[in-house]
């Protein structure tokens, strides 16, 4: 039913609100989110069913970087296999090659030097600052805070990316970890140069809070939004910053202690309510524990090889068995499974993609808010298509 | 934390009826694992998830592996006693069997209440055709609603009581599950997909290519 507007000029005195005409009131509308959209952080969907415009049925949809990983895992060498990791997620291929390198040493027994393990921690915590500051940056963005935090965000990786680019020689597809060390030796001006950068971290870190973390407006866009429960987290096997924001104490760095992670002194921050903006903070706190555990490996990194001596690269044929390696990346828990039959190439490949899972619970988080809470609440969870379609 | 045999030994107390045995794993990894009767497997999920003991709130990894049915040649020995009263000679015998194959489910569980895993479990299906059903574990743990759709397309296990089982990573029109040992892959992916006239022609004639060399085709890495 249309009503007349009484006053169609707003000429009368007081309030200016004109009649809303009702028609579509209580329709549902669906709208396609993506695949091409700046909020969607690669090529991602979302199939949003609006009530207004709040959700109330919202469907992923991706897979559109699909290149099916795991079948080119499965026809490669083991070690052919270790570049391919670094394009799972893209930003933070020294821990996919980590993860990778774990799950071959589980399965042939490997044993890696002191130096290695301690190099493997440094370049995985720089990977963690780095992610994280993308994170924060995007996550503003997403906030409509347009380019000026994603800009000192990525001024710092830009410094991260150095780093790497002077290592590994490669800025992004690092191909660094080998199974049983690393394939480079840091040259002692490297060493300067990174603990340089870690010990300036602090201040980027104070200098950007300074900026975001009290901001008014921040607060109010993240708040109380996409809340999730501890309960619901555990269960869909959320893992990483996510599930700590929900206030559930699990770091695989603390419950797994792989590599030589015992030997640091690190808190595992933990979030109270759960929302997009525990996730936010969870990120920075992250930050500011990866940069001791920094300062202690570099410091302490010792003298000697960085790849075992009885290491197999090439040819490797491990005995058929099965292993399941898995660390703490900067996006919760990224695990390999692999299955040898013996031969140079594994049987069964598979990538456990923290992204991939932690998507599971979007709808749940998005349900009852608006579509732009949708856009932070995705830029929350932190997810690389990469890994995502793999 | 319990080893897998006192897990396997309460298991089998408590569901009789499931089959549970268990898989070792020869190598240093020594992930051993327990394979469950598929009629079973959601109580034992259950079981594993709700225990006081071991409480595995968390599946970290679901994942299908793909066993195609192969040739075995065993030889068996039987020894054959001389009439004449001489020592008994040793028949050696070759015989082929075909050892039917089959999908199989994997699961990693992990405590986040306790801090210890991991306990896989595995299940496989009756055969890699009609009978690739197994119950969906979705109920228990949600972390595996996206996993269990991920083998449902690359692998074609169906997995009953699953609440949205669609494809996830390939298209919905898709045919064929891309991670089987033996899937042919299509002569040009840019024209497979597109629903003409001349490109359906094109995909109808690579399906019967593929389909003409039979079970020969079912090499391991999927080449045709």
């Amino acid at each position: 039913m249309i009503e007349v507007p009484t006053d169609p000029f707003g000429l009368a005195p007081g309030p200016r609100v004109r009649p809303v005409h009702d028609e579509f009131h209580g329709d549902l509308l669906e709208v396609s989110m993506g695949p091409h959209h700046p909020s969607t952080h690669g090529v991602f969907r979302m199939i949003v069913t609006l009530d207004g415009e709040t959700i109330v049925k919202l469907k992923p949809v991706f897979g559109y970087l699909h290149r099916n990983h795991e079948k080119l895992g499965e026809n490669a060498t083991y070690l052919a296999s270790m570049p391919y990791t670094d394009r799972l997620d893209y930003l933070c291929s020294m821990t996919n090659n980590w993860a990778y390198a774990l799950a071959v040493e589980k399965l042939t027994g490997q044993a890696v030097p002191e130096r290695a393990e301690y190099l493997r921690v440094i370049l995985a915590e720089l990977t963690r600052l780095l992610n994280h500051s993308c994170l924060a940056g995007f996550l503003l963005q997403d906030c409509g805070c347009s380019g000026t935090p994603l800009m000192y965000a990525f001024r710092e990786r830009e410094k991260i990316l150095d780093l790497f680019e002077a290592l590994s020689g490669s800025r992004m597809m690092c191909n660094y970890q080998r199974f049983g060390g690393c394939r480079v030796d840091p040259t002692p001006d490297w060493l300067e140069a990174a603990k340089r950068l870690v010990d300036g971290y602090g201040r980027f870190l104070d200098e950007f809070e300074e900026l975001l973390t009290g901001n008014e407006i921040l607060m109010a866009r993240t708040q109380g939004v996409g809340r999730m429960p501890a309960a619901l987290a555990i269960s869909a096997g959320i893992t990483g910053p996510m599930l700590r924001a929900a206030g559930v104490a699990y770091d695989l760095r603390k419950v797994d202690g792989y590599g030589i992670y015992p030997r640091f002194n690190f808190r595992v921050p933990l979030g109270a309510q759960g929302d997009t903006y525990d996730r936010y903070m969870i990120r920075i706190l992250e930050m500011r524990e990866s940069i001791p555990i920094l300062q202690q490996a570099l410091r302490e990194l010792p003298a000697g090889p960085i790849l075992d001596s009885k290491a197999k690269l090439r040819g490797l044929r491990p005995k058929a068995g099965e292993a399941y390696g898995r660390i703490e990346g900067p996006k919760g828990e990224i695990g390999f499974y692999l299955i040898s039959d013996g031969g140079p190439n594994p049987y069964r490949y598979r990538v456990r993609a923290p992204s991939f899972v932690n998507l599971t619970i979007l709808e749940d988080l998005c349900l009852g808010h608006t579509v732009a809470d949708a856009v932070i609440i995705l830029g929350s969870i932190d997810i690389v298509l990469g890994e995502v379609d793999r | 934390m319990e080893t897998p045999e006192q897990i396997r030994d309460r298991l089998r107390a408590r569901f009789p009826a499931a089959e549970v045995t268990l898989v070792p794993n020869p190598s240093p990894a020594a992930q051993h694992s327990l394979l469950v009767g598929a009629a079973h497997l959601a109580d034992v999920a259950a079981f594993l998830r709700d225990d006081e003991a071991l409480r595995l709130d968390y599946c970290s990894n679901v994942t299908g592996v793909d066993w195609p049915e192969k040739e075995v040649v065993e030889t068996v020995r039987t020894s054959v006693p001389d009439p004449a009263g001489g020592p008994a000679k040793v028949a050696e015998q070759k015989i082929k069997r075909v050892q039917p194959g089959c999908l199989e489910v994997v699961y990693h569980l992990y405590s986040m209440a306790r801090g210890h895993g991991p306990v896989i479990i595995r299940a496989r299906t009756g055969d890699r055709s009609d009978r690739a059903v197994l119950p969906s574990l979705t109920p228990v743990w949600r972390s595996c609603e996206f996993q269990e759709r991920e083998i449902f397309d690359l692998f074609g296990v169906r997995f009953e009581g699953h609440p949205d089982l669609r494809r996830i990573l390939m298209w919905d029109e898709f045919e064929d599950h891309p991670m089987r040992k033996d899937y042919v892959e299509p002569d040009d992916y840019e024209w497979e997909p597109t629903p003409h006239d001349a490109v359906l022609a094109k995909a109808a004639r690579h399906r019967t290519a593929a389909a003409a060399p039979g079970p020969a085709a079912a090499s391991p890495g999927g080449q045709p």
